[in-house]
């Protein structure tokens, strides 16, 4: 059963690396445009779901639904299709091509998705100063601060229009005023054009960007209970 | 903190006399503050009262120090329903956070979702403040971080204290 209206929907995913169990029965769903904080201990799966959800790895078993399709019974190729037509992603760092610019990064999915060069270098640089980082446009990911090459990351996630816009632990690595920053441009962003957020975070306060936590424990997804 | 939930917490585990209740409560609760006999009597003659405890004994001799207390089923509804409501976030929290987290262990019920009810508590007060920031000015986003940090810090004792619940569990049951 897939509940009304929902975009991504994962039902009973186990997925071990070896003999470690990440995911043991994790349940998630996703509404269009919504944001989503995944909250958890280190360690407690909260990676392996994101990448499950976003078809990036196979759970050994359950199901997830994108629509009215199901990733876990696409092909590789059908599922990179989808992830490049459909989905963003920001993760910790080491996401930019090093050889390309900021601008090329940014404009690099649009390209893939068949979009005409200067059309795709034109809205990457909008992207790039929406994100406040157009003063880069031409540096490479290794002449950037963390601050700045996140916030290229984020433009480069959110330049393809996805539905979805996958988000690792994006502010891990920033400072709290520039990781701050990042969130509230990211979710500024991501409702302006109604993408819905998955949000990997430890930090409440990044979580606190969200509209609502699922906890992940032992392998586990928990929604957040409601409130007495 | 609730005096008369932790005491009533304390009476789930098996009938206490007075001296007994107030030892058990200085030893888990009470290390800066330990608790006077005149607490102890006035919380329980309130308890009893309300049928959340009865006297289930009383020794020879005078004095409210000989009545052994036993725990109603009311009452036992009472801790429950205390320890599965989650506190106002403010300041000084810690100690009743505490007390809920060993009673819970202590009386074996799910002392994880009493962290997880917490949680969903303090992220909802920490959405309307990050909100107020963004639509606010600079002097709202001063205040609004005060708060958002002080929340925080609650909330990551929090989850430090959940990755340590079975030791913890260990400790209170020894
Ligand atoms: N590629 C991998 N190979 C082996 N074990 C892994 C791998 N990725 C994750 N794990 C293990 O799976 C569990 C969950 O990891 P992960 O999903 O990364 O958790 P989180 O993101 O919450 O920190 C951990 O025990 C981790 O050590
Ligand atoms: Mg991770």
């Amino acid at each position: 059963m897939i509940p009304a209206g929902s975009l991504l929907h994962a039902v009973a995913l186990h997925k071990a690396y070896g003999r470690t169990p990440a995911l043991d029965g994790a349940d998630f769903s996703l509404h269009p445009g919504e944001v989503v904080a995944v909250m958890g201990p280190s360690g407690s799966g909260k990676s392996t779901l994101l990448h499950c959800l976003a078809g990036i790895i196979a759970p050994d078993s359950g199901t997830v639904r994108y629509g009215d399709r199901e990733l876990t019974a696409m092909s590789d190729a059908e599922r990179s299709a989808l992830r490049r037509a459909d989905f963003g992603f920001v993760f910790q760092f080491g996401q930019l091509v090093p050889e390309l610019t900021a601008l090329e990064n940014v404009a690099l999915p649009l390209r893939l998705n068949g979009t005409r060069r200067r059309d795709a270098e034109r809205q990457a640089r909008e992207w790039l100063e929406r994100l406040e980082v157009d003063t880069v446009a031409d540096r490479r990911p290794g002449e950037v601060s963390g601050g700045q090459g996140q916030r290229v990351a984020v433009a480069r996630a959110l330049a393809g229009r996805p539905r979805v816009v996958f988000a690792d632990e994006p502010t891990g690595a920033l400072d709290s005023l520039n990781g701050e920053r990042v969130m509230s441009l990211l979710t500024d962003a991501a409702r302006d054009t109604r993408a819905a957020v998955v949000l990997v975070t430890h930090e409440a306060r990044v979580a606190a960007y969200s509209d609502r936590e699922v906890v992940v424990r032992d392998g586990i997804a928990r929604e957040g209970v409601a409130a007495v | 903190m609730s005096i008369g939930h932790t005491l009533l917490g304390l009476l789930e585990s098996g009938p206490r006399h007075g001296y007994d209740l107030k030892r058990a409560f200085d030893e888990h609760f009470g290390h800066d503050r330990p608790l006077h006999y005149g607490q102890v009597y006035s919380t329980m003659s309130r308890l009893l009262k309300n049928g959340l405890v009865e006297v289930d004994a009383v020794e020879a001799g005078a004095g409210p120090e000989r009545k052994r207390y036993a725990i109603t089923d009311a009452g036992v509804t009472d801790v429950a329903q205390w320890l599965a409501r989650a506190e106002k976030p403010e300041p000084y929290l810690q100690s009743t956070l505490y007390t809920k987290v060993v009673l819970a262990l202590m009386t074996r019920r799910d002392a994880a979702e009493l962290l997880d009810t917490q949680r969903t508590e303090h992220l909802r007060l920490m959405r309307g403040l990050t909100e107020r920031k963004r639509t606010g000015d600079l002097a709202d986003q001063l205040i609004c971080d005060h708060a958002l940090f002080h929340l925080e810090a609650d909330l990551r004792w929090l989850e430090l204290t959940a990755a340590r619940l079975d030791k913890l569990a260990e400790a209170v049951r020894a």
